[in-house]
């Protein structure tokens, strides 16, 4: 199952420390951006006087490797979906796809790539947490594997009756994530997606896809019949020409 | 090559419309230097919350779409041997290669690193829908150049090559079909991913199928409106007994696509938003009455099928129909889900425009001096009235 996150909204102090983190780790430029850009991969929001933490999620079967017609986006085995800026050629598939909209470009540069989180996955190859997970003081972001941090979720949705939303967002949002978040508020207020379909979207265009070989032969074969037979049909009408005078001159009899 | 350029010299006057060539072939250049140096930022109204914008939209999916006038035809009449159609196709190849050369330019601009378009060849993922596209632009620009080549083989009195690319032609056209179907089905796949932000009024799981049989309606009102645009441009008289058969195609096209947009708006349950007359659902009305049930209703009478300008009229709703749908597709019903409004730059809107211009420039180049039209090139070419 991978490595993952937990985020925990009821925790969050807002202090930003995950951002700066972030930015240090990833050789960002310093100044954290309210939003997401491709160049602050994390950051802070406040909604409904919570503190919200906006990344990456990390899907499970994620929509932006799908999409991406060269590959340059991939779910590693440790649970970090990350980008290969070289073999980028920028079509933007991956941010238009994005269920979570979280690939974001540098559209300022003549030369630009996508910028997002990667989930530390240079840190977590050494066994280390994320950056932004080390950094939090106040254990509202925790690093862990992913079996263990649904544990630990429901453990605290169960403990405190009430004090949270009993759904663990990124347990099935678009066929589940690796970065998972929990709130005493609703996540559709916290400005998270809550019409996403529990199966992964990349599903829907392989289905279309899987079956392209099949429907190529099919295909070919219907349409070489097609001119079989209307060359043949043809063919007979001549003879019965010649045979039978203007009879059967129907030429192109559709 | 020698006779080419006296040939042309002399049958070439530059007038107005050559002037307006020429302005917007000189802004279309200036704008592709300041997007490569300062960034599609700079250049275009794209943002991170909306990717795409009108260089995927009207450049990418109605170049593709409106080039499939070229696989309908060469299919009815090498596959379904209706011969007497045959006059009419070199046209619609030749239409065909240009839309999808206005694709790739559009791509090359587009694309953030278009140096790299070479990598869709050598990195795989069969698991995404651009990647098909990718294979589709480059094989069936491919073959549209070898069904075209003939005409170039001819020119220059090289008939062996042109001899067997006439033998080949039903294996070649078969490939372009298939090629096409992908294709075109392909560009509403594109959209398949997006079940959570594309509006219900259009998104639904048959997309690849509303994509192709439109593309089918669209192609076939092309190939009327190019029949018209010719006429205009070079006096030749409209085939109306070819036109004529071919908008009952275009009613049945169109006729099996209306129903089934229809169809899924209903599974959608999405009547609702027309009824609530919002954005999504003016523009869709706009989209659909104009687009799809005014030609197939005009066009369903055999005394408006028969006058000229009745059918390249309702060839012309059908086309802008098309043109309204694909932005709508991928701009109006994203629109919502994204959170901002798009609206193309003038910087986006001169490229274009600009690529358009070109490409109907090379067309009357190629009609003057090729034999595109069954009366051979055209000797003396009158100055296009509008825009051809």
């Amino acid at each position: 199952m991978g490595m993952g996150l937990l985020f925990d909204a009821t925790r969050c102090i807002g202090c930003g420390a995950c951002s700066s983190a972030c930015k240090e780790q990833n050789k960002l430029p310093p100044k954290v951006e309210e939003v997401l850009t491709a160049y602050t991969w994390t950051t802070v929001q406040q909604k409904e006087g919570l503190n919200v933490r906006r990344m990456c999620m990390h899907c499970e079967v994620p929509t932006c490797a799908s999409v991406c017609p060269v590959a340059a986006l991939t779910k590693t085995a440790d649970g970090p979906v990350v980008y290969d800026a070289e073999r980028c050629m920028g079509c933007r598939y991956c941010m238009m796809a994005c269920p979570f909209e979280i690939p974001k470009y540098q559209w300022d540069r003549p030369v630009p790539v996508v910028g997002k989180c990667i989930l530390c996955a240079g840190r977590l190859k050494e066994g280390k947490p994320t950056a932004c997970a080390e950094a939090c003081p106040a254990e509202a972001t925790i690093f862990g594997k992913k079996e263990d941090l649904i544990w630990e979720a429901r453990t605290r949705i169960r403990q405190k009756p009430g004090e949270y939303v009993d759904h663990i967002y990124g347990l099935t949002e678009a066929g589940g994530t690796s970065v998972m978040m929990i709130s005493n508020v609703p996540f559709e207020k916290l400005g998270l997606k809550s019409n996403l379909p529990a199966d992964p979207p990349a599903m829907r265009t392989w289905q279309v896809l899987s079956n392209i070989p099949d429907f190529v032969g099919v295909w070919g074969v219907f349409l070489y019949g097609v001119h079989w037979i209307t060359a043949r049909r043809q063919d007979v009408a001549k003879a019965g020409m010649n045979g039978h005078g203007q009879n059967n001159g129907r030429e192109d009899r559709s | 090559m020698n006779s080419t350029a006296t040939l042309s010299q002399r049958r070439f006057r530059p007038g107005f419309w050559t002037a307006v060539f020429v302005i917007l072939f000189l802004a279309f250049c200036g704008v592709t230097v300041y997007r490569f140096t300062k960034g599609l930022g700079a250049v275009t109204n794209l943002s991170d919350q909306f990717p795409w914008g009108l260089w995927i939209g009207f450049d990418l999916l109605c170049g593709v779409g409106l080039a499939a006038g070229a696989f309908t035809l060469t299919a009815v009449v090498h596959l379904f041997n209706l011969k007497r159609f045959e006059p009419i196709v070199r046209p619609t190849i030749l239409t065909g290669f240009l839309g999808y050369a206005f694709v790739i330019m559009a791509l090359l601009l587009d694309l953030g690193q278009p140096w790299r378009i070479w990598h869709a060849i050598v990195y795989w993922n069969p698991h995404s829908v651009m990647f098909e596209v990718a294979w589709c632009v480059m094989l069936y620009t491919t073959v549209l150049a070898v069904e075209f080549s003939p005409v170039v083989f001819e020119r220059f009195g090289f008939h062996a090559p042109a001899r067997l690319i006439h033998r080949l032609i039903t294996p070649l056209v078969i490939i372009g079909v298939i090629l096409s179907t992908l294709h075109q089905s392909s560009l509403g796949s594109l959209y398949l991913i997006v079940p959570s932000k594309l509006h219900p009024l259009w998104y639904s799981p048959m997309l690849p199928l509303h994509f192709y049989i439109s593309a089918i309606g669209a192609g076939i009102g092309m190939v009327v409106l190019e029949s018209y645009l010719s006429k205009r441009a070079f006096h030749r008289h409209l085939e109306m007994d070819l036109l004529e058969p071919l908008a009952r195609g275009m009613v049945v096209a169109l006729g099996i696509y209306g129903l089934m947009r229809l169809q899924a708006i209903r599974r959608n349950h999405a009547f609702g938003s027309i009824l609530e007359f919002g954005y999504e659902g003016q523009m869709f009305l706009l989209e659909f009455t104009l687009g799809v049930v005014l030609p197939v209703v005009l066009m369903s009478f055999r005394r408006l099928r028969t006058n000229p300008d009745w059918l390249v009229g309702s060839a012309f709703l059908a086309v802008l129909g098309f043109v309204m749908n694909r932005l709508n597709v991928s701009i109006t019903g994203m629109e919502a889900a994204s959170g901002t409004r798009y609206l193309p730059s003038a910087m986006e809107i001169i490229v274009s425009v600009g690529l358009v211009a070109t490409g109907m420039a090379v067309f009357a180049f190629a009609v003057r001096n090729f034999p595109i039209f069954p009366e051979g090139p055209v000797a003396h070419p009158q100055e296009p009235k509008e825009g051809a």
